[in-house]
């Protein structure tokens, strides 16, 4: 499934907007979860938790496989946050090079003066 | 609010932009204030490359750094922390056009490297400045990213992490 980032940052903040959903994705950090689990944990109707889980499958926040008659949860694979975490890394490692450069360059420029005023 | 106002009385803070132009290749630019001929003597000469390539932030210095800028030349840089040595960096220049173009090759990382180009653009007294990182595959790349490849900086932050988890007071003595 191919979606801009627009799109795709639409449907992770409106996933995390609801702290049931942010709640279920911390519990779902520790240790996958059938929908059944994840209802009594947060003391809701099975069919309520199946639409949060929804919203957060959407998002790609989260995946679910059913095996036999139970729907295990686990996060899923979050190809936005890493998306953007690489790039931010990658941008930080420069620009942090890059404000040292411009210390070198400014001292080279002072230095090529006050060469040239001698 | 804050934030952008900040941003509107700072004069003139240059910005560094990444973007990733296709599966392979990654651009960052950025401007410098002054003449091309100046950033590129900072890119090509040993002594000044130490000082900036490895900045404090990162909290790892350039323990060791030869170059010789030339096609065909060869370079290496041994990066630490403290006295202990931990990484080096080494390739071969295929091309330096002073003042204007420099490429070389990745090759630590075995054929996974990319072969960086850098061009320096001049305009006004500023200099443009555009570096591309070529890799061999998106997934060669995907680790860049990860800092398996050129991963010291990263591997550092988790050092660090970790012992800050551990409690132990280590870099501060």
């Amino acid at each position: 499934m191919v979606q801009s980032l627009g799109a795709r940052l639409d449907a992770s903040f409106a996933a995390l907007s609801d702290a049931t959903r942010r709640g279920v994705l911390q519990q779902l950090g520790r240790a996958e979860a059938s929908i059944t689990d994840l209802a009594e944990k947060f003391h809701m109707t099975l069919t309520g938790m199946k639409k949060h889980v929804g919203v957060l499958e959407e998002a790609g926040l989260v995946t679910t496989e059913k095996v036999g008659r139970v729907r295990t949860c686990k996060l899923g694979p979050r190809r936005l946050e890493e998306e953007t975490a690489w790039i931010e890394r990658y941008r930080q490692r420069w620009d942090a090079r890059f404000e040292a450069l411009d210390e070198v360059v400014e001292e080279l420029q002072r230095k090529e003066k006050a060469d040239g005023r001698k | 609010m804050d934030a952008s106002r900040e941003r509107e009385l700072t004069p003139m803070k240059n910005r560094t932009r990444v973007e990733r132009t296709s599966e392979r290749e990654v651009v960052v630019t950025r401007t410098f204030n002054g003449p091309a001929r100046i950033v590129f003597e900072a890119w090509t000469k040993p002594e000044l490359l130490t000082r900036w390539w490895a900045p404090k932030s990162t909290g790892v210095s350039l323990l060791s750094c030869e170059a010789d800028v030339r096609t065909g030349g060869r370079y290496r840089f041994v990066f630490g922390r403290g006295a202990s040595k931990s990484m080096e960096c080494f390739g071969r220049y295929i091309e330096v056009t002073p003042h204007s173009r420099l490429v070389w090759t990745n090759d630590e990382a075995g054929d996974g490297g990319p072969v960086t180009t850098v061009t320096f653009e001049e305009k006004g007294g500023k200099t443009l400045l555009v570096l591309r990182e070529l890799y061999p595959s998106k997934e060669a790349l995907d680790a860049a990213g990860t800092g398996m490849a050129d991963g010291m900086c990263e591997t550092f932050e988790q050092l660090d992490e970790l012992l800050i988890a551990l409690g132990a007071g280590v870099g501060r003595s």
